[in-house]
């Protein structure tokens, strides 16, 4: 039971940073209507600057610079190349985030090359023990400011003009800029914002128990992918539950592999994926996706 | 490998009289198939000339050429982004490696099993597993739409590493295990058995493969255009275009979906063994998500829904590194591995990252589209005289297998259109 326990609230601190991400995700379909396959590369290009610089800097102002440089480089994406494509199919969307993801992640592979870069996080690697339940600090601020951020980010987007702004663009663009919403300005601020919630869940992704930044971090946010597709796509609310399903999911994959040897050492690591696939069997576009309706 | 036809994918947006008109004029018509010609008999000849490095490295094109055009079966001409294709090119190499490979020890924990067929019986178990792995996957995937397959499509390249990586009696687990030497009826396309020599050159396995790679990518060439000309062609052209109205044509969505995928993932199967034999080992880090966006890259350069452009961006995707590492104390910036500078394969994939954002942003045709501009210009501009009356019989030897006038998205069928299909 202690360990049923202990691998849930793991599960669901891990589900908070994969939460962060998914999220990003949405609010970029939901804006620009681009599926982003940048993203893993962008959370590895937060990680990789806060870690780079945390030396010469000190902590606090490499994690500042490196929420400004993924925000950049977000808001850079957007405007040279999907802003361009306003209106291309989706699939051409998707193949050009590809195009960039490549030559990001090759350059950071390239820097960080065989290493393992320490983040050095001032609550280190230490756990605590809340009962009998043991988790380690990073995880547990990592849900604390998950939450702060994601019930931020929920205010925002229901009472802010911004978030105003977005949801109608998601709801019809065209009608929405016949309002005088600028889309471009919508869909920029939104890819700001995932670039931001992105090397955030960075930040965490990399401490305990991760050893630190390297190639292997890029996979890892990977697994946020499923979170939003089997949350819905286009569901801010989806993304959430997607991202503490998976994480949980994960989580009890990994700590149950034992029992679980017939499938595999390493199943937690494609656990995310059978799941994300059985729900899409089940419900074609998520759990909380909008069903595609054809008028004809 | 050239082209013969315009893009089938563009075909469907000419006029049948420029098509005829062209056609009868140029003298291209009667220039094509010499320069076909020419270009295959160089192709023949190559292996008295050159070294060994170019035909391991034209091997290996022909095994991504078989696999690129059968992606763009799936994403380009119906539509369906997949990322999966890794993953059938592996059910396609581990089945053969397993059907024909041989049954032995790996060290003394872990022993391999194989079945020690014929290596020709693998080839084929190999196709038709991938095609049934694609089948089985179809169901998930005539459901989700666009983009939802993308993301689906990529879990199952994870699952498939993994299995590759736990499975070791018959994947060789993490280590991964050698492939049985391919040999067609006796003849081996290994180093020796027989012996042979012509004009002296002596072929071994790099020039015995040679040929089985020409010969099956020729094959998975003519397929496939053949395919896109006939009414399942249209049909799945049409899907892409517009899913409503497909149906109301009469167009089973969800059939020619489950279809697309089969013959798709057949395709990946027979370019897993190719790539297999191209190796000489599997293992599982060959088949992850790099090669999926690989083969994405090569049918985006090449051009969308064209089968002689998804050939030509094989072609460059999969030569580039290797000439890269093979010039690399020639070209600048790139260096040889252990070097500073930029490693060969590096330099190449900072390339074709540049390459696709620049394909998407200016030239949505890629290879293809290109070399159907220059074509569409020089015909115009040899045209402009004397231009056809419209409606113009099409040329008889132009598209005999053409079933319907390239005007028309697809053939219409003769039942009314059934309402009850149309999902409202």
């Amino acid at each position: 039971m202690t360990q049923f326990l202990s691998l849930l609230l793991n599960g669901i601190s891990l589900g908070a940073i994969y939460a962060l991400i998914a999220l990003g995700f949405v609010i970029i379909f939901k804006a620009s209507e681009v599926v982003s396959f940048t993203h893993g590369s962008l959370l590895l290009l937060g990680a990789y600057t806060v870690a780079r610089l945390s030396d010469p800097l000190g902590f606090l102002p490499a994690v500042l610079i490196g929420l400004a440089f993924t925000a950049l480089a977000a808001f850079l994406v957007e405007r040279l190349i999907i802003n361009q494509l306003r209106g291309a199919p989706v699939i051409s969307l998707a193949i050009v985030t590809i195009g960039v993801d490549i030559i990001i992640l090759t350059e950071l592979i390239r820097q960080i090359g065989p290493d393992i870069l320490n983040v050095p996080h001032p609550w280190g690697g230490d756990s605590v023990r809340i009962g009998s339940v043991g988790i380690s600090e990073n995880r547990l601020i990592a849900m604390g400011v998950a939450g702060v951020l994601i019930i931020a980010f929920f205010a925002a987007f229901k009472y802010s003009s911004w978030g105003v702004a977005m949801r109608a663009s998601a709801e019809d663009g065209e009608a929405a800029a016949l309002m005088g919403i600028r889309q471009g300005r919508v869909s920029a601020l939104a890819w700001i914002v995932a670039g931001v919630l992105a090397a955030v869940a960075a930040l965490f992704l990399v401490g305990a128990p991760t050893p630190g930044v390297s190639a292997a971090a890029y996979t890892v946010a990977l697994r946020a992918f499923p979170a939003a597709i089997l949350g819905g796509l286009d569901s801010t609310g989806g993304a959430l539950v997607g991202g503490l399903l998976i994480g949980i999911t994960e989580a009890l994959a990994a700590g149950y592999q034992d029992q679980l040897s017939f499938l595999g050492r390493g199943f937690g690591e494609v656990a995310p994926y059978v799941v994300m696939i059985i729900v899409l069997l089940v419900r074609p576009s998520g759990l909380f996706g909008t069903k595609e309706l054809t008028r004809v | 490998m050239s082209d013969t036809l315009s893009a089938p994918a563009g075909a469907t947006r000419r006029t049948p009289a420029a098509n005829g008109t062209a056609a009868r004029r140029s003298p291209a018509r009667f220039l094509k198939p010499l320069v076909l010609l020419a270009l295959l008999v160089v192709l023949l000849v190559l292996p008295l000339y050159v070294e060994e490095f170019w035909l391991r490295t034209g091997f290996a094109v022909a095994g991504a050429i078989v696999g690129a055009i059968g992606l763009n079966l799936l994403v380009g001409t119906t539509g369906q982004l997949s990322l999966a294709h890794a993953f059938f090119l592996a059910v396609g190499a581990v089945s053969y490696t397993f059907v024909s490979g041989e049954s032995g020890g790996l060290g003394t924990r872990a022993a391999l099993r194989g079945l020690e067929l014929p290596p020709i019986v693998g080839l084929v178990v190999g196709v038709l597993l991938a095609g049934l792995a694609g089948l089985v996957f179809s169901p998930i995937a005539a459901r989700l739409r666009g983009i939802y397959l993308g993301v689906a499509s990529l879990g199952l390249v994870f699952i498939g590493v993994h299995v590759l990586n736990t499975w070791t009696p018959v994947t060789g687990g993490f280590n991964g295990r050698s492939v049985p030497e391919f040999s067609l009826f006796g003849f081996s396309f290994g180093n020796d058995d027989p012996q042979l020599f012509v004009l002296g050159v002596p072929f071994r396995e790099a020039e015995r493969l040679w040929y089985l790679g020409i010969v099956l990518a020729l094959a998975a060439y003519l397929f496939a255009r053949n395919l896109l000309r006939s009414r399942p062609g249209r049909a799945l052209q049409t899907l892409r275009d517009s899913e409503v109205a497909a149906s109301v044509m009469g167009v089973n969505v969800q059939a020619y979906k489950a279809r697309v995928f089969l013959v798709s993932s057949m395709y990946a199967g027979l370019s897993g063994v190719m790539y297999a034999l191209s190796i000489g080992s599997i293992a599982p880090e060959s088949f992850g998500l790099t090669v999926s966006i690989l083969f994405l890259a090569m049918i985006v350069l090449g051009g969308l829904g064209s089968v002689a452009g998804a050939a030509w961006g094989a072609a460059f995707v999969t030569a580039l590194p290797l000439v890269f590492q093979q010039f690399a104390d020639v070209l600048p910036l790139v260096s040889a591995p252990g070097e500073g500078g930029v490693a060969a394969g590096i330099a190449a994939r900072y390339l074709f990252g540049l390459a696709i954002i620049l394909v998407v942003l200016f030239e949505p045709g890629g290879l293809a589209g290109i070399a159907n501009r220059f074509r569409h210009r020089g015909r115009r501009s040899a045209r402009s005289p004397a231009r056809g009356a419209p409606g113009a019989p099409a040329d008889p030897a132009s598209g005999t297998t053409d079933p319907a006038p390239p005007g028309a998205p697809s053939d219409p069928p003769s039942d009314p259109p059934s309402r009850g299909s149309s999902s409202r």
